[in-house]
């Protein structure tokens, strides 16, 4: 146990890192930080010598290292354009992400778990039918489309939803929250539509599939034998059967959502992490894409590694044959 | 050697028949949806192999598109001209026609694409499968790190520093390059993890170990033996990757970091369009959304279809 | 039960966010596409990062609606000596913290505004001494002469020296030094708003200050103003029509008719002050980007001349800019200079251009590529295809590389200037005609920082020397002639292929009323809520 534990946190240091690298060579790309500093007629020797204080001449090992050296200790620099301390910046921005990933999240399973459930117990049915294809729809439209699209319908023609923002906030210490207002609620409705449509397809999808596979098992057939209701057998032991895979790719998922919420916040305005970091990107804002880059990464990590661990007490297989299985699946 | 490469040939083409026999195509004449999509992805195919030859106008030849003609709604609107089916865009472009180009600029950034991450993924799974020990632990500890973010920041990254090596004014020429690799590199984890668990269990089946035994080098046995097994999974993600990718393009060329207006795709077409949507000019964004919409819903219907009369339980 | 605790609550939270809404209270909610950057007045000369500061801070002099200069912080100045310039500071006015506005704090200001990690040290520029002659009374002296000393001080903002001392605020924001200033989320001006909260990239709350010096001339009747930064033109566009917001700039030239035609919306325009040019490389013997080798086809005015003529302005006008822009045949505003009129542009002609690059040597053509910004300019990325497009027709293969600013600049800018044939747009901040002929036309000498955006290395001695008798010549008469004549060698010359002056369009709900400024600075004092 010790043992695993220890080789999956080396792991994660190991990615942590090579994140920081890979995403720290492609800012060397992106442009020029200098010129998105400075207005337009400072002169090209005061650009020189801030690039110079800035440290963008010394070697890359150099830059790299040096930032590594600081990240250790938490210090993520200030933001080359808002001039205040990227750390803080990113935790005036997370409740934003994590309350729309969240409600993303708990939308998607609320309508997808059912409707999986549905499709699978009534495999060839009409409506059945119907919900595959549609929400295959829902995949095949891209992110900013669905979004665009609600925009366009909800708030232009029937003024019905506010098209950008959060709407009212309540602050509750740290946290700004728009989950106890019904102006929050209201802001909340298309950004979380528009970024779970892709979740739930894909929980509704795996449910069915988890569900026709465990209603196939002699498990089920027992059951069935024994006289139990086909009530009793569906939703006491098929789907409680099919729910542990289902709530450790949501789990997953989650990262996948917070990470994907960059195309939906810079649709909606949403005033999340990953609209900072696009923001960032088109003025190379290097400290702020390096801190959003390395957070995401610490989200998958840490995600897994509790994925991972759950499934190493869950299933004791795993215990044996850590190397050769994959470690999830 | 010739004799060889006869064999191996005909241990793919069992791998084919075998997917092709009667129970698939049964399936397939029995479910009309997967009909039409089957139909509709044909004609896209079509479109992209003869998209010159059908395109009423060549979107491509600057010298032919004027100003003059710019944000024409489609032809039987109020204003529509009849050159111009579905409408031009805010240069003049003829909709329908950059369409047509858009959607063999897709499906041929999401085919090689999706070639390019089959080949590394299969290969990689294979070896990985195969051969075991250090390499296959490195290539899964890999593939896990990549598993671990969504495909599109992998792209984006990859994009990033893709565009950054590459000369910048060769960018324009290389832009199918960047966006191909950038995809291809960020999809490959899928197949070798299926391929490897398929050559897991199948190197310890008896007639492998056979083959083995009797001195049949190992390629030889992944290429005739292994390979044909694990092809009907592979085909089914690589049916469901093609539609991924397509998507992946579209959002990467939405960002901004695809190909350029000059070039367009499916995906640029709807950024440069999605400025006009709010201003009336709809057509401009809606058609090729659409387009965008059809052709991904189509391969993945039959991706879905796929997978279902692959998979023996289920029939 | 829980129902009505329920919605007693939601009202009572609906109330919270919109607990203003009393009779008397006008909050005005309004819309940009970017946040400014700071709220430090010296981090960053950028317009609208100094627009906003405007409503907080003030300066010695600003800038009225129609851009003419008048007295603000000082009562009066003159020049005493031609070197010298004498400032009367009005008395009696306070800083939003109740502090004293007197001669220390323009002393500060004047230092601060000069040292490292400011942005706006050309403020100052050619001023060698600041002396304080009594509380009220400063003096400036300058090296030389410099008549337009105080043309660009409505941006240069008076800060509390006391304040800003107290808090650890004497620097401008240093980023190199990794700590955040004081002065970034706060502010302590003179000015008719003072920030109430502000979260960068989010939401800034103001609200009037109620010992304004200038009380006599406030114009608003606002209570709270609130500003959302919006990025996507869409939402923006959105939030105006359905009422969320009650002003927006800048409306998407495509969203003109649509906020038009809805009766609760109005578009305000004007001509900004900002041109836009091409500007094509006549400085290297071989152009980096094209597919003649061994010479350099922009050499040949000729070639320069078919450029010219191949491209519409008109068409792009009409079709890309919706009507809101003016064609220009000036590298400047014709608000700006006084005999634009004697200036037309070369009318567009296809043939002739052809003709033209046959004479030149160039019968088939050749192949370029144009630089141009996708996110900087309005409709940039489409003018440049159109421009692409015009080329085509006259044989010239022209390749877009259009790019994010963020890229674009560093790649065009000097000192790379790696390019053949570009886009940009110029806004001269002292509002003449001298910062543009220096900046963009002059011959580039890193040492003066002469031609500093002469990207293309365009170079005419004449002009350099016209250029610089402007600088110093006094006589308005004179000066103009001499800008006359430098713009006439331009002309001739085929030196830049200048399109036109984009336009303002501001958005904004019917029952708004606002001053619109023709160099984009939105002042909320002027704002009035019916």
């Amino acid at each position: 146990m010790v043992a695993f534990i220890l080789r999956r946190l080396i792991q994660s240091l190991f990615v942590m890192f090579f994140v920081a690298l890979v995403s720290f060579s492609m800012f060397r790309f992106v442009g020029d930080p200098v010129n998105q500093m400075v207005g337009i007629e400072t002169s090209i020797a005061e650009r020189e010598a801030l690039r110079e204080r800035l440290g963008l001449n010394d070697p890359f090992m150099v830059q790299f290292g040096r930032y590594i050296g600081k990240a250790a200790t938490g210090e993520f620099g200030i933001s080359y354009q808002h001039k205040r301390p990227v750390a803080e910046m990113l935790v005036e921005r997370m409740p934003a992400t994590l309350e729309l990933a969240l409600v993303s999240a708990v939308f998607s399973l609320l309508l997808g778990v059912p409707m999986g459930v549905y499709a699978g117990l009534n495999r060839d049915g009409f409506i059945s039918k119907v919900l595959l294809s549609v929400s295959l729809v829902g995949i095949s439209l891209p992110t900013f489309l669905i979004g665009i699209l609600l925009i366009f319908f909800f708030s232009v023609q029937l003024n019905l939803l506010p098209s950008f923002g959060r709407g009212g906030l309540i602050d509750i210490g740290l946290w700004k929250t728009g989950l106890l207002t019904i102006d929050g609620w209201k802001s909340l409705i298309m950004p979380s539509i528009t970024l779970g449509l892709f979740q739930l397809t894909l929980i509704m999808r795996l449910v069915r599939s988890e569900m026709l596979e465990v209603l196939r098992t002699d498990y089920i057939k027992f059951a069935r034998a024994r006289g139990l209701t086909n009530r009793a057998v569906h939703f006491g032991h098929a789907l409680k059967n099919t729910l542990v895979p289902v709530i450790t790719i949501t789990g997953l998922q989650l990262g996948s959502i917070i990470a994907f919420a960059i195309i939906t916040e810079t649709v909606f305005q949403w005033p999340g992490m990953g609209q900072m970091f696009l923001q960032a990107v088109t003025t190379v804002d290097i400290p702020i894409m390096a801190a959003y880059l390395m957070l995401i990464a610490f989200f998958f990590v840490v995600i897994n590694l509790i994925v991972d661990l759950l499934y190493y007490v869950v299933d004791p297989r795993l215990r044996v044959d850590t190397g050769k299985a994959s470690g999830h699946g | 050697m010739a004799d060889t490469n006869m064999t191996s040939g005909s241990g793919f083409m069992d791998g084919m028949r075998r997917f092709f026999d009667g129970d698939i195509w049964y399936s397939f004449t029995r479910s009309p949806v997967t009909m039409v999509a089957a139909a509709i992805t044909f004609l896209y195919f079509f479109m992209a192999a003869f998209g010159p030859l059908v395109a009423p106008h060549d979107p491509f030849d600057l010298a032919s598109i004027t100003l003059l003609d710019a944000s024409l709604p489609p032809a039987w609107m109020e204003y529509g001209d009849p050159r111009f089916l579905l409408g031009t865009d805010i240069q003049g472009r003829d909709v329908l026609s950059a369409i047509i180009y858009g959607s063999r600029v897709s499906l041929l950034i999401g085919f090689a694409s999706v070639i390019l991450s089959l080949i590394l993924g299969v290969g990689l799974g294979l070896i990985s499968g195969f051969v075991g020990g250090a390499i296959d632990a490195f290539i899964m500890r890999v593939a896990e790190i990549q598993l671990s973010f969504p495909s599109i920041l992998i792209a984006l990254l990859i994009n990033g520093v893709l565009r950054g090596v590459i000369e910048l004014q060769n960018q324009a020429d290389l832009a199918y390059a960047v966006l191909i690799l950038s995809i291809g590199l960020s999809n490959w984890v899928q197949y070798a993890r299926t391929v490897r668990g398929s050559t897991m269990v199948e190197r310890n089946k008896e007639y492998v170990q056979a083959a083995h035994v009797i001195g049949i080098r190992p390629v030889l046995i992944m290429w005739r033996h292994i390979l044909p097994n694990v092809l009907g999974p592979v085909l089914v993600i690589a049916t469901i990757q093609l539609a991924l990718a397509i998507i992946a393009e579209a959002t990467l060329s939405f960002l901004g970091v695809g190909l350029p207006p000059t070039e367009p795709s499916l995906g640029t077409l709807i950024r440069v369009g999605n400025d006009y949507l709010f201003s009336g000019e709809w057509w401009i964004t809606i058609f090729p959304g659409a387009a965008l919409a059809i052709l991904v819903l189509a391969v993945n219907l039959l991706g879905d279809w796929l997978r279902d009369a692959l998979n023996p339980k289920l029939r | 039960m829980r129902k009505t605790l329920l919605a007693a609550a939601a009202a009572a939270a609906v109330l919270g966010a919109f607990g203003a809404s009393s009779a008397d209270a006008k909050t005005f909610k309004w819309a940009f596409q970017g946040d400014a950057q700071s709220l430090d007045p010296y981090s960053l000369s950028e317009t609208f990062t100094l627009s906003l500061q405007g409503n907080i801070y003030e300066g010695l002099i600003r800038m009225d609606p129609d851009l003419q200069i008048e007295p603000s912080l000082a009562e009066s100045w003159e020049i005493v000596e031609p070197t010298r310039w004498r400032f009367k500071l009005r008395q009696g006015v306070k800083f939003h913290n109740g502090n004293d506005f007197n001669a220390d704090d323009v002393l500060f200001s004047a230092e601060r505004v000069r040292k490292d990690g400011s942005d706006l040290k050309g403020r100052l520029a050619g001023v060698v001494d600041v002396l304080k002659v009594d509380d009220y009374t400063v003096d400036f002296v300058t090296e030389v002469p410099v008549p337009t000393l105080v043309n660009e001080w409505g941006t240069w903002y008076i800060m509390d020296k006391e304040w800003s001392e107290a808090n650890g605020a004497e620097d401008p924001t240093d980023v190199t030094a990794g700590k955040e200033n004081f002065s970034t989320r706060n502010a302590n001006g003179t000015g008719p708003f003072m920030i109430q909260s502000r979260e960068t990239d989010v939401k800034t709350v103001l609200v009037p200050y109620e010992g304004w010096w200038d009380a006599a001339n406030k114009e608003h009747n606002l209570t709270e103003v609130i500003f959302t930064p919006i990025g996507s033109d869409s939402t923006r566009v959105a939030a105006l029509l359905s009422g969320e917001i009650d002003m927006m700039y800048p409306v998407p030239v495509q969203d003109m008719n649509r906020l038009e035609n809805d009766p609760n919306t109005e578009v305000l325009g004007g001509p900004e002050l900002r041109t836009i040019f091409l500007g094509m490389d006549q400085e290297r013997d071989e152009l980096l980007h094209s597919s003649v080798k061994g010479k350099n086809p922009f050499k040949d005015v000729r070639v320069r001349e078919a450029f010219y003529r191949a491209i519409d302005v008109e068409l792009i006008q009409k079709k890309v800019m919706r009507g809101l822009s003016t064609p220009s045949a000036l590298m400047i505003s014709p608000l700006l200079f006084k005999y634009s009129d004697e200036f037309k542009r070369l009318e567009p002609d296809a043939k002739l251009a052809k003709e033209l690059l046959a004479e030149a040597g160039y019968p088939d053509g050749f192949e370029i590529t144009l630089d141009c910004p996708n996110n900087r300019y309005v409709n940039d990325e489409a003018i440049c295809q159109a421009v692409v497009a015009m080329l085509a027709r006259i044989g010239v293969k022209v390749n877009l590389l259009a790019q994010p600013k963020a890229q674009y600049f560093a790649k065009i800018l000097a000192p790379k200037r790696d390019t053949s044939f570009y886009l940009l747009g110029w806004t001269p901040s002292s509002f003449d005609s001298w910062n543009v002929m220096f900046n963009i036309i002059g011959t580039p000498d890193l040492e003066s920082g002469r031609g500093k955006f002469n990207n293309g290395g365009y170079s005419n001695a004449r002009f350099d020397e016209l250029t610089d008798l402007v600088l110093s010549e006094t006589d308005q008469d004179k000066r103009n002639e001499y800008i006359r004549e430098a713009y006439q060698i331009l002309h001739d010359e085929r030196g830049y292929i200048p399109l036109h002056q984009q336009a303002l369009a501001w958005g904004k709900r019917s029952n708004i009323s606002l001053v619109q400024r023709a160099d984009n600075q939105f002042m909320l004092n002027y704002v009035k809520v019916d």
